[in-house]
């Protein structure tokens, strides 16, 4: 814990009823407000302009996160010279007005609305979870309501009998939502949950069902929420200004009293929340209005799911054990970190320095992983450090540092606001990473194109109001051919952007590119054979990039999880450019970062061949900064990646591992393989907040911290740094980074930090891309994107602006090489895998959440013409093989794959999906390709063969042996 | 699993990867295939990996794409070539 001396209080946004305007050209209007001059942009709404002023009007149906509805009728005001009473929230600022927010006029009207809202709702403000935060109470208090005349004997929504007989009109709460409930009674039909699910949300779950005194708020065709298509994201509770939509928790324990501004520690949007407590118990997160990736809004995860961080399955004492077989035996820190320092340095006498290695952990923060890291590199003496970006985003590193120098997305999330067409590369952001999703839709629906490259029916190719104009609905395995075939109409149609390229591109490599996209060989009607794409609908698509104003690219694991990932990128990167894509708002190339701090883990220096800030270990001049930072002599040679340890941990050279967070056996492929090196290890340490499946083969564990206790910095995929801000102290008693400096300590290389800021500041001081970040800067700003120094003071939104980060933009050839994985006979189908919205990554923490209402076990879609020929029926079971291993999995039939492609996730690990993916990886970087294996699947009546091995070891393999009571 | 077989399997992993590299350097010029493959195999790969490329190179390079042979040891593919 840090910052102790700071006063906590209860963050309080101030709600300024409408959205912020930004005019064009700038254009100001000057008016009076209550005898008071102000001047606004064009367009600002008179109830924000007051506002602005510090006068607030009151108002319940606004609020300045949804479009002005203009229903209550509470924030009437006078305009001098115009008749009547307009609402402020719907009527313009005009040049000169003045405008009267207050008199006994609007006084005696606003009263009258009061009581007639009051007239329909229960009187129970006492008891009632709202109380304390409750905008209905607090204008009955601002508008001085002192008496309701009419009564309850009429029609009502408020009691459940009238008169001893049911009234039709009331209705039960709907408790079916894990998270919060919905109380109909308490509701005002003000329509906040309707338009916040709609705009803020894109999903369109709820809507106003009847007229009338009837009007009421319906999920769905009038269902239950959970039954709806309500996706949980909260928006509709955050929007309540009474507490007919309200958080159970809430309910269940009160009103919080102090908050606390985070990071969620979910997927890579990085979302900003107010933690609100009470002492050390977290009553609700809250999404923050001022957070830069988020800007008030979040999803199911993120808002809801944080039970895990204090769920009982977390382990909080530190264990060790001299076999995988015996059970753990709980110890003193000083025991664990001497034991596993003293296996560490046996192990490298006995086969060498470069016989251990470790893997950080993209969830972790930036200072934990830069910690981890100087581990491995000062203390351990080697190169062996990777990051679970390894089999993520590693071809995203390479393929845009080759071309455009710099291995990061090139845009801020808001800059999809100026697109005009929108391209989603094997990415499925609705479920994957979804506040950034609904910013898109949003967009969609202001009419922005779409163009979504997928082989399956993500919901963006057709969901509520949103469509795309293209789906290329390409086989798995043949994004670079469609890519190919993309850019070759845009060269051969003459859809270049000349002046771009002149300006901007390495001329040579350009030409050399032109010609070899310009072979017919890349032509959509030539390669409609192997991507199964109409070549009309790619050349449609291609016209609408090169032409239909800024264009931009965002993709995911569906781009990099191939053996041509870093193919597929290079090949993304060479169409932004051609098109002129590039350096300014609206347009760029976008990796959607899966974990909440891939980006950060990457930029820390956990790449084997990589210093941090992206430097080659064998560059002489760096590596000199680094020894002289840590005070001793580095390794110049790259070292071992993910894959590469398990290979040589199998062929008996790699024999000792440091796994922070990250839960290689669930997660890397070819689960056999992996588990094969990892009983042939000699030391194993797992630092973590829970037994994972790795550390069923591990001698030693380090109990970690959630976010919700650690001090640090998460950079999300927009390269945003954010903070994260501990809300409670460390359950087990030691901060992250803390534990690794020990162990580094106790293999005889002292290291240690004062705090996790003094971390950043010498992370600042070694990375010139992060220069001037330091935890002051980031509390002042909020966050700041890299690169951020001298030229940048405040961070850099948008990236290669005026000149590429390495010169000239450079063209790469892209040759489509298709993947020995193929179908065939045996294996007729191709697996893809991917993520749903409601669990995350392996599932440790979601699974540990109520989430699991919404998925339960890993699902394989099918499509129906593939089920019939096999006798599967949905909801059976069926054992899924490929040529490296098999599991069981329960079939739902699906028209969003094609035939021939079937779909899994990874979130449980009884389910294996891993054992069936193959040791394939990118070319490049070895990233796995998780997104094509041949399989063939069967009617099924048992778990398969694995799943039984894995139960045993779930058993054996997770004691925690009791300490004995010492006798006197 | 005997360690005859474990050899072949690593074997047949670094022949894997070194093909894919080769694959992707295919369709530049000949003299900048061969540098661009030394260099990527000489940035990415831990020594170890590396040795035992040329020890299979050297083996007789048996599945390698002569890309490859070529851009690590030029010696080796004389004498594979001869």
């Amino acid at each position: 814990m840090t910052s102790a001396n700071e006063t906590l209080t209860l963050i309080k946004e101030k709600d300024f009823g409408t959205p912020a305007v930004h005019a064009l050209n700038n254009k100001t209007v000057t008016l009076e407000i209550d005898g008071r001059e102000i001047t606004v942009p064009e367009g600002t709404s008179i109830m924000r302009a007051a506002a602005d002023l510090g006068i607030m009007v009151p108002k319940l149906c606004a609020t300045d996160h949804l479009d002005p509805f203009g229903s209550c009728r509470l924030c009437l005001v006078e305009i001098e010279g115009r008749r009547g009473t307009p609402a402020s929230c719907t009527t313009p600022v005009a040049p000169g007005i003045k405008v009267t927010t207050q008199n006994d006029r609007l006084a005696k009207i606003r009263k009258g609305v009061m009581e007639l809202y009051i007239s329909d709702h229960p009187l129970d403000c006492l008891t009632c979870a709202a109380n304390g935060d409750c905008e209905l109470q607090d204008m009955a208090g601002e508008v001085g309501l002192r008496e309701v005349r009419y009564g309850y004997e009429g029609q009502n929504h408020v009691f459940a009998r009238q008169n001893g007989e049911a009234n039709p009109m009331w209705q039960e709460k709907d408790r079916s939502n894990p998270y919060f409930q919905f109380e109909p009674s308490k509701c005002i039909v003000c329509s906040r949950c309707v338009r916040a699910c709609e705009e803020v949300q894109g999903t369109f779950a709820l809507t106003i069902d009847g007229r009338g005194f009837a009007s009421h708020v319906a999920a769905g065709m009038d269902e239950d929420f959970l039954q709806s298509e309500c996706v949980s994201c909260g928006a509709c509770v955050q929007a309540c200004p009474t507490a007919t939509l309200i958080e159970k928790s809430v309910v269940d324990h009160g009103q919080p009293e102090h908050s606390i501004v985070t990071t969620c520690a979910y997927c890579g949007v990085g979302c900003s929340f107010k933690t609100e407590m009470q002492g050390e118990r977290v009553v609700r997160m809250v999404p923050y209005k001022d957070g830069g990736a988020n800007e008030g809004h979040s999803c199911v995860k993120g808002r809801f799911a944080f039970g895990y961080a204090t769920h009982k399955d977390r382990v909080l004492n530190p264990m060790i054990r001299e076999k995988i077989t015996d059970p753990w035996r709980e110890v003193s820190w000083e025991e664990a970190i001497a034991y596993a320092a003293e296996r560490l340095k046996a192990t490298q006498a006995k086969y060498g320095k470069g016989s251990i290695g470790g893997i950080t952990s993209s969830r972790t923060t930036n200072e934990e992983v830069y910690a981890v890291q100087r581990m491995i590199r000062a203390a351990f003496g080697n190169n062996n450090v990777d990051t679970c970006a390894r089999v993520c985003h590693s071809p995203t590193g390479y393929g845009l540092k080759q071309t455009f120098g710099e291995s990061a997305g090139t845009q801020d999330f808001k800059s999809v606001d100026k697109s005009d067409v929108i391209m989603v590369v094997g990415a499925n952001p609705t479920d994957a990473h979804p506040v950034f999703g609904s910013r898109m839709k949003k967009r969609l629906r202001e009419g922005a194109k779409l163009i979504v490259v997928d082989p399956r029916r993500i919901d963006l190719v057709k969901s509520a109001h949103v469509a795309a104009d293209h789906h290329l609905q390409l086989r798995p395995s043949t994004n670079v051919a469609v890519l190919n075939a993309l850019s070759h109409v845009v060269v051969t149609e003459g859809l270049v952007d000349r002046s771009f390229i002149a300006a901007r591109c390495d001329k040579e490599a350009f030409a050399r590119w032109e010609k070899f996209i310009s072979d017919p060989k890349h032509s959509p009607e030539t390669t409609e054979a192997i991507t199964g794409v109409p070549a009309e609908e790619i050349r449609g698509a291609a016209r609408l990039f090169a032409t239909g104003g800024n264009a931009a690219i965002y993709y995911g694991l569906g781009v990099t999880e191939h053996s041509q990932g870093s193919t597929t990128v290079m090949a993304i990167a060479n169409l932004a450019m051609a098109t002129g894509n590039i350096g300014r708002e609206g347009v760029g190339v976008n990796p959607l970062r899966g974990q909440n701090n891939v980006q950060g883990s990457c930029d820390m220096g956990s790449f084997p061949h990589e210093f941090p800030g992206y430097r080659h270990v064998s560059d002489d001049a760096t590596r000199r900064l680094f020894e002289k930072q840590w005070g001793v002599k580095l390794d110049g040679e790259p070292g071992l990646r993910i894959p590469n340890m398990f290979d040589e941990a199998s062929s008996g050279t790699f024999k000792g591992l440091f796994v922070h967070g990250e839960d290689i056996v669930q997660s890397d492929p070819n689960t056999n393989h992996v588990t094969h090196a990892m009983e042939s290890m000699e030391i194993v340490i797992v630092q973590d907040l829970f037994l994972n499946e790795t550390a069923a083969f591990a001698h030693v564990f380090f109990p970690g911290t959630s976010f919700l206790e650690k001090d640090g910095t998460f950079t999300n995929a927009e390269r945003r740094v954010n903070r994260v801000r501990p809300v409670m102290k460390e359950k087990q008693g030691m901060a992250e980074w803390e534990i690794v400096c020990r162990l580094a300590t106790a293999m005889g290389y002292p290291m240690m930090y004062t705090s996790a800021a003094a971390i950043m500041d010498e992370i600042a001081a070694v990375t010139p891309t992060f220069k001037n970040i330091s935890f002051k800067k980031l509390d002042e700003l909020g966050s700041v994107q890299w690169p951020c120094n001298d030229e940048a003071p405040e961070g850099t939104p948008v990236m290669h602006i005026d000149e590429f980060t390495r010169g000239k933009g450079r063209f790469m050839l892209t040759e489509f090489v298709p993947t020995p994985e193929r179908s065939n006979s045996r294996f007729p189908l191709i697996l893809t895998t991917g993520r749903i919205l409601s669990q995350y990554n392996v599932g440790a923490q979601t699974r540990r959440t109520d989430n699991n209402v919404w998925y339960q076990e890993d699902i394989l879609e099918m499509h129906v013409s593939d089920a019939e020929v096999r006798g599967l029926r949905d909801g059976q079971l069926a054992s899924v093989t490929s040529r490296t291993g098999g599991t069981t999995l329960r079939v739902k039939i699906s028209d969003r794959v094609p035939p021939g492609v079937v779909h899994t996730t990874f979130h449980f690990p009884v389910s294996g999906a891993n054992v069936i993916t193959t040791e394939n990886s990118d070319w490049a970087t070895n990233c796995p390709e998780y997104k094509v294996t041949a399989v063939q699947v069967n009617p099924s009546n048992r778990p398969s063969e694995w799943q039984g091995e894995w139960e045993e070891r779930e058993r054996e393999n997770k004691r925690i042996e009791k300490p004995l009571v010492a006798a006197e | 699993m005997n360690s005859e077989s474990n050899a072949d399997m690593e074997n047949r992993d670094i022949i894997r990867m070194a093909n894919q590299i080769a694959a992707y350097f295919e369709a530049y010029p000949r003299t900048e295939a061969l540098s661009g493959i030394a260099h990527h195999i000489k940035s990415f790969w831990d020594p170890r990996m590396r040795k035992q490329l040329v020890d299979y190179i050297d083996g007789g390079a048996e599945g390698l794409s002569p890309l490859v042979t070529a851009a690590i040891s030029p010696p080796a593919k004389a004498k594979a070539s001869s």
